[in-house]
């Protein structure tokens, strides 16, 4: 899978914690207008290689470019408004602070008040349920509606390439449905989609290109239906 | 005077101390709320801000006097102090943040040490003496209760800065992103904020808040010494205990409270139990309600 519409290029990322390599060598692309999965279990590196594209974390090698660009140990903050968003695992909404406020810092580096504006109607017909708590704390929300308040306020910062990392972690079942059609209703609108999952039947129902990471090295690639039909796959993380 | 106008009397005393400890509180508040700092050089930075003003009210006195000399000294000393507090938090701080909070804490000594000493040094360790020109005995009488025109500016300043520091905080995207930080660091960054510029923006805000406070203190007690700013730093840091550190209406009630306190329980017991006064208060409240009156937060032992 390689083209010129490539819009996230992974070459050979290596990264330390400490004194331990997370990734041994990561790479992988995201074509645009697709929806691209990193699969894996525990500890194989999905969240390392999430902060590592987003900037949290400096590589010690290896080299990441974004539409093009090379965007390899750029700090987070510089890429959000080049269109890079990642939403991290676990939601992370600001507790105490109010529903209206966690979308408002979505839209952090706007500086358009009227864009502003109509990104936050959109968000508010998208997730209704976010309008009608807009003035409540973050922290007295649902987990499926933290969860849509975290997709909300990666959402008012317009992303062209969305990283999502386990969305459907902690949430009930029912919901982790509502969720997998946003995302793909967010794909279909034109957005670009790094899923990392561990509910791995989720992922590869939507993904159109799936990885294997294990131990911080991609040990196994292909389209989504293919993996899903993998025996190793099936074998490791579809439970079979 | 009646026992009832002696109490009134020092409940305005109270105020007015209460208001410099607020102001010196809020700047302790803020930084600890954002990285959890106990910032110990913050009560030499309110002492710098009482020296600048000193100095630069003494370099006006030319074409400038009385109230608009004292405004522009007390700006100038916000400015200053401001630097101050970024510098010390871009080189002393800032390259400690991953490092162990003791680190960071006996940095925040040894940044209190090297203000102390160089104050120390360049006043040869004497007290300067100050005078506004401005009459301290002026001011309305109600009864036997005296106000004076220099109490009612510093509480009015004092009121205005603090309601202006809590408009900026609650409804400003830059006040929005400084609650953001002292919540989660990385999501913000995830949202594009520099969050090393909030940081040092907020030392400087602190900063200058405690040069505010400096330089009343400077036109109310009319002398100023390089040690001014431990005990104030030391009863600070009390009072935004008190109101529950990391919160900033917490701060303001806190520096209140502790000034009212003070200020009445010397009118009952003698002046010198001051300070055995604060620090009770503060051992109390640690005990029957360690997060403050205000705080929400987990306190960790340090």
């Amino acid at each position: 899978m390689s083209g010129s519409n490539t819009m996230l290029k992974v070459e050979n990322l290596v990264t330390f914690y400490g004194k331990v390599a997370a990734l041994k060598g990561v790479s992988f692309e995201v074509e645009q207008g697709r929806i691209v999965t990193l699969l894996g279990s525990n500890g194989a590196g999905k969240s390392t290689t999430l902060r590592t594209v987003s900037g949290l974390i400096k590589p010690e090698s290896g080299k990441v470019s974004f539409c093009g660009e090379d965007i390899t140990g750029k700090p987070a903050h510089e890429l959000v408004s080049r269109g890079l968003v990642h939403l991290p695992e676990g939601r992370h909404i600001f507790k105490d602070l109010t529903v209206l406020e966690n979308l408002e810092l979505g839209a952090y580096t706007l500086k358009d008040k009227r864009e502003r504006k109509r990104r936050l109607r959109e968000v508010f017909e998208r997730f209704p349920i976010l309008g009608r708590r807009a003035k409540q704390m973050g922290g007295t929300l649902s987990g499926g509606e933290q969860q849509m308040l975290a997709i909300g306020r990666g959402l008012m910062a317009a992303p062209k390439l969305l990283l999502m990392d386990e969305p459907s972690m902690g949430i009930a079942p029912l919901i982790v449905r509502d969720i997998t059609s946003i995302i793909r209703q967010l794909n279909e609108e034109g957005t670009t989609i790094l899923l990392v999952e561990q509910n791995a039947k989720m992922a590869l129902g939507l993904a159109d290109y799936g990885y294997v990471l294990d131990t911080g090295s991609i040990v196994l690639e292909g389209r989504g239906a293919e993996l899903r039909s993998d025996e190793k796959v099936v074998k490791a993380y579809l439970g079979g | 005077m009646s026992t009832w106008e002696l109490i009134l009397q020092q409940g305005v005393n109270g105020l007015i101390l209460g208001s410099f400890y607020a102001l010196v509180a809020l700047g302790y508040s803020m930084v600890y709320g954002i990285i959890k700092l106990l910032n110990f050089a913050h009560g030499d930075i309110y002492m710098t801000g009482a020296f600048v003003c000193l100095s630069v009210f003494g370099a006006l006195s030319r074409f400038l006097s009385g109230w608009p000399a004292v405004a522009c000294s007390i700006v100038a000393a916000m400015f200053l102090a401001a630097a101050l507090g970024f510098l010390a938090q871009r080189f002393a701080y800032r390259p400690l943040l991953g490092a162990p909070r003791l680190s960071l804490l006996i940095t925040a000594i040894g940044v209190s040490l090297v203000i102390y000493n160089t104050v120390m040094v360049i006043t040869n360790s004497q007290p300067l003496f100050f005078s506004s020109g401005l009459d301290s005995s002026a001011g309305i009488k109600i009864g036997g209760l005296t106000v004076t025109y220099i109490q009612m500016v510093l509480l009015a300043v004092s009121a205005l800065v603090m309601l202006g520091l809590s408009l900026f905080i609650g409804h400003t995207k830059t006040g929005r992103a400084m609650r953001a930080i002292a919540l989660d660091q990385d999501t913000c960054r995830l949202m594009g904020i520099n969050v090393n510029k909030v940081i040092g923006l907020t030392f400087m805000l602190g900063s200058a808040l405690a040069a505010i406070a400096g330089g009343l203190a400077c036109v109310y007690y009319g002398n100023v010494q390089y040690n001014m700013g431990y005990t104030i730093g030391i009863k600070a840091f009390t009072a935004a205990v008190i109101g529950g550190i990391g919160s900033i209406p917490g701060a303001m009630l806190g520096g209140l409270l502790l000034g009212l306190l003070e200020a009445t329980g010397t009118q009952l017991l003698d002046s010198s139990w001051k300070d055995v006064f604060a620090f009770g208060i503060l051992i109390l409240m640690l005990i029957v309600r360690p997060n403050g009156l205000l705080g929400k937060t987990e306190i960790e032992r340090m």
